[in-house]
């Protein structure tokens, strides 16, 4: 026989759930018959105004549990209705610095109720401790970069792999200026805020200085009016860095469109018409690499790629005559600029990526063996 | 100060983004939604510009007879037909039966999917072309490209049942390593990248004043 | 034989053109069949992943792509609605492709008008956001707040099916159908690490392998990888369309590319015994 088919409990059944919602919410609790514990905690790192509820559901759980909620001074009062298989809660109403407590009730008339939980407060935190491996690393890395800029500032040189795409592209730019023919700059389909396209900028920055002082003509369609905007910046800019502004034309940076495909087509009818010498395809690319490469190679272009959508890498890599593969693109404008900060910055990238080998290694070795706590540790979800 | 202003902007905006990240505290989480919020609001004032430059461009050259001319009348055309027709058809510019929806269908729909099966044909040429097998790894290379070419379709199957067996096996292992690798080096190129611009040492845009 | 192979070299690549116009028009007009497809494990994770919804759960279905990869969208998309129609499961349709929409609305009129699903009750499109990443992130502190109206302009407060959805908690699985950037990456790094959503996908053919990693870690429960991985989950469905009836002509052209590969290596022959000598 159901608990709540006694006398007492009826008012907790079906079309009285909202009379027995009142009257517990004036605290006029029957004495519990199925009572259970009920945890309640702050939610760690977030922006506060949670709180988290936790229980062990009873066996033979009602459809619904109602959610009650007290603070100083004021009755238990219903906040949400939820699940009866649920076990447990979110409450994201809660106001910051409030002790509350919580119950639970059953909706229907099989009688449970929850023990009052343990006061808790919600709090807004200063910081994300789950971030704490991310955290660690960045500051690895960023102790690193200062340590071998400082070191550069004071002389310091290191040697780098040579880069066959990176010394080609003046030589492309030479052969452009020898045929008496253009340079085109294609910065990728994404907009600025891909830090893909951010790199492509610096890196056009470099080229646009080159063609200006070889007197190339340089043509950079743009997939979007704010790529546009920066691109435009940056090749005046390069004019005016090696004295030639004279030589730098409006419409030598255009807005095409946003649209990826008419984008595409509209860089190869660029191709197809203008005939440049040499094409360089830097920034984040997605289906239309191997349109635009292979557009490229039947015009007898020299092609030089780099991307880091490893996805687009092969298509790159057949039809182009160099490909800048992932972290090498990124490494571009401080190779061609030759700066010795910039230099230093890569210095502390090789260092933090022996650093990830050795961890790797490590955490293998460790996990092989039983212990996961390296892996937990940089576990990110 | 023309240079200077935008790399302090830039440093400002990139350091408290970094900060922003780690703490979810309202007092700094608020501001970093509303900075998202300002980009935004930011490219989309851009794209007066970017249709500025299209038309004054293309204009210009239609105004000049330049070399293929009749192609960048096809273009103001279609932009301003484009336009003109959305705005007329107010917020429900994309339902069924609108004149906008029709040239969706048959302009931008069909266009788009031509262009993005054109890759079908280049695949075909770059494969006849440019994958040679000169050296032991090229040879690998191309058994790999064969087994996945193979193993992912049907007729893989009907030739031998190892083969898409054989294909998955090398999407969840040999394919997975090597892009691993390639993207964790992709990302400290990622980290160091936005390390040279929050620290001002890279020369994002604007001229350096070194001009002779 | 060698001045043959030497004239190949310089075989116009109109005729490869030609060739695989051909074997991809000829299959898909004349109908004809070569082989069974066999579902993979990535596709049966996908299908799993919607087997296993209750009925009255919701969904959030991202139509993050454009007409651009219609081919290869399009199919999964709409089998992935059957699919959750069938299992009485609720929709809530979002895009991050200013052109995806009237494709994400067809597909919801299709499968509702052939499950009998009320638009409104049991599926919405709330339409296209600018914003990429942002518009994900401020999801999950607020559906609702992101996204006040459906596409028709219907505030969401008097949309059924939109009741007690306040962000990704009440979501039960999050398919994204994607095209590229943003898509099933981003909706991996803003959404699921943060709010650990069970999360499915269907993605082109060329940008699968991108997320291979994703499906190995267990941030995505399954894969549907272009025309393929459609067909192999039509199989699973058990409802053949137009992703199953393509696979014909895929088959070919998979097989023609494969003989190019031979092909090209065999013309080039002749130049590399020269270069030996």
């Amino acid at each position: 026989m159901p608990l709540t088919s006694s006398a007492p409990f009826r008012f907790l059944r079906g079309k009285n759930a909202a009379a027995s919602i009142l009257v517990l919410s004036l605290g006029l609790f029957p004495p519990a018959l199925a009572a259970f514990p009920l945890q309640a905690t702050d939610i760690p790192n977030d922006g506060g105004s949670r709180i988290g509820l936790s229980w062990r559901p009873p066996p033979n759980p009602p459809a619904q549990w109602v959610v009650l909620r007290s603070q100083p001074e004021k009755p238990f009062a219903p906040i949400d209705t939820i699940g009866g298989d649920q076990a447990a809660f979110t409450d994201e109403t809660a106001r910051n610095g409030i002790p509350y407590q919580y119950r639970l009730v059953a909706l229907n008339d099989s009688g449970f109720l929850s023990d009052e939980s343990p006061s808790a407060t919600a709090r807004a935190s200063w910081f994300d401790t789950a971030k704490t491996n991310v955290a660690v690393v960045i500051a690895l890395f960023l102790a690193l970069v200062l340590y071998y800029i400082s070191q550069a500032e004071r002389g310091k040189k290191w040697t780098f792999r040579t880069i066959a795409g990176l010394n080609a592209i003046e030589e492309a730019i030479g052969r452009s200026t020898e045929m008496g023919k253009g340079v085109l700059y294609v910065p990728g389909v994404q907009d600025i805020d891909d830090i893909q396209t951010i790199a492509s900028m610096i890196i056009l920055g470099n080229v646009a200085r080159m063609a200006a002082k070889y007197e190339t003509q340089l043509l950079v369609p743009t997939p979007s009016p704010a790529v546009y905007t920066v691109a435009d910046e940056v090749v005046k800019g390069a004019y005016s860095d090696v004295g030639r502004v004279d030589a730098y034309r409006s419409d030598q940076v255009r807005y095409i469109t946003t649209e990826q495909f008419a984008y595409v087509a509209a860089v190869n009818g660029i191709m197809l018409r203008e005939r440049p010498a040499a094409n360089l395809l830097l920034g984040a690319f997605f289906a239309e690499s191997l349109l635009l490469a292979e557009t490229g190679h039947e015009i007898g272009a020299i092609q030089i790629a780099g991307t880091a959508n490893v996805h687009q890498l092969p298509f790159f890599v057949v039809a182009c005559d160099y490909t800048l593969i992932g972290e090498e693109y990124y490494a571009a404008s401080a190779y061609l600029s030759k700066d010795a900060r910039l230099l230093g910055s890569l210095k502390a990238s090789d260092t933090v990526k022996i650093l990830l080998v050795i961890t790797i290694v490590v955490g293998s070795v460790l996990l092989t063996m039983g212990h996961s706590w390296l892996a937990e540790f940089f576990a990110t979800q | 100060m023309k240079r200077e202003i935008p790399r302090l902007i830039s440093m400002a905006a990139g350091i408290f983004v970094l900060i922003g990240f780690f703490v979810p505290h309202p007092a700094i989480r608020t501001t970093y939604d509303d900075l998202q919020q300002w980009v935004i609001i930011v490219v989309a004032f851009t794209y007066v510009l970017g249709m500025a430059n299209i038309m004054r461009i293309n204009l210009k050259q239609i105004g000049a007879r330049s070399k293929d001319w009749p192609y960048k009348v096809a273009l103001v055309a279609g932009v301003v037909i484009t336009m003109a027709v959305g705005f007329s058809e107010g917020t429900k510019y994309l339902d069924d039966g609108t004149r906008f929806s029709w040239i969706y269908n048959t302009f931008y729909s069909a266009m788009s999917a031509t262009m993005f099966s054109l890759l079908a044909f280049f695949i075909a040429s770059a494969a006849f072309r440019a994958f040679r097998v000169r050296t032991v790894e090229a040879l690998l290379l191309a058994v790999a490209a064969f087994i996945l070419m193979l193993g992912r379709v049907p007729i893989g199957n009907a030739i031998h049942p190892v083969l898409p067996q054989a294909a998955e096996w090398l999407m969840n292992i040999p394919q997975n390593a090597a892009k691993r690798g390639i993207l964790m080096g992709a990302a400290l190129g990622v980290m160091a990248t936005g390390f040279r611009i929050i620290l001002g040492i890279e020369r994002t845009y604007g001229s350096e004043g070194e001009g002779t | 034989m060698s001045p043959s192979l030497a004239a190949l070299r310089y075989l116009d690549r109109r005729w490869i053109f030609l060739a695989i116009g051909l074997l991809v028009v000829v299959p898909l007009l004349t109908g004809f069949h070569i082989a069974p497809v066999k579902p993979s494990p990535p596709s049966r994770g996908f299908f799993n992943a919607i087997e296993r919804l209750p009925a009255g759960a919701t969904v959030l279905l991202a139509g993050d792509y454009d007409p651009g990869t219609i081919a290869e969208n399009y199919p999964m998309q709409l089998a992935a609605a059957r699919h959750l129609m069938a299992r009485n499961v609720k929709i809530i349709a979002v895009e991050l492709y200013p052109g995806g929409p009237p494709l994400t609305d067809r597909v919801l009129h299709i499968a509702g008008e052939e499950y009998h699903k009320r638009e409104g009750y049991d599926y919405v499109n709330l339409g296209f956001k600018s914003g990429n990443e942002v518009v994900m992130s401020q999801m999950g502190s607020s559906i609702p707040r992101t996204f006040p109206a459906d596409r028709s302009g219907t505030p969401v407060s008097r949309i059924p099916v939109m009741k007690g959805v306040e962000n990704f908690g009440q979501i039960a699985l999050l398919v994204s159908i994607s095209a590229g950037f943003p898509g099933t990456k981003e909706w991996v790094q803003q959404i699921v690490s943060r709010y650990h959503v069970p999360m499915i996908a269907g993605v082109t053919a060329v940008s699968a392998p991108e997320y291979y990693p994703y499906l190995q870690a267990g941030q995505l429960q399954g894969l549907l990888g272009g025309m393929a991985g459609a067909a192999e989950y039509e199989v699973l469905v058990n409802h053949p369309a137009l992703a199953t009836h393509g696979m014909d002509a895929q088959s070919l052209a998979h097989v023609f590319i494969a003989f190019m590969i031979l092909l090209g290596n065999l013309a080039a022959l002749p130049q590399r015994s020269a270069e030996k000598r």
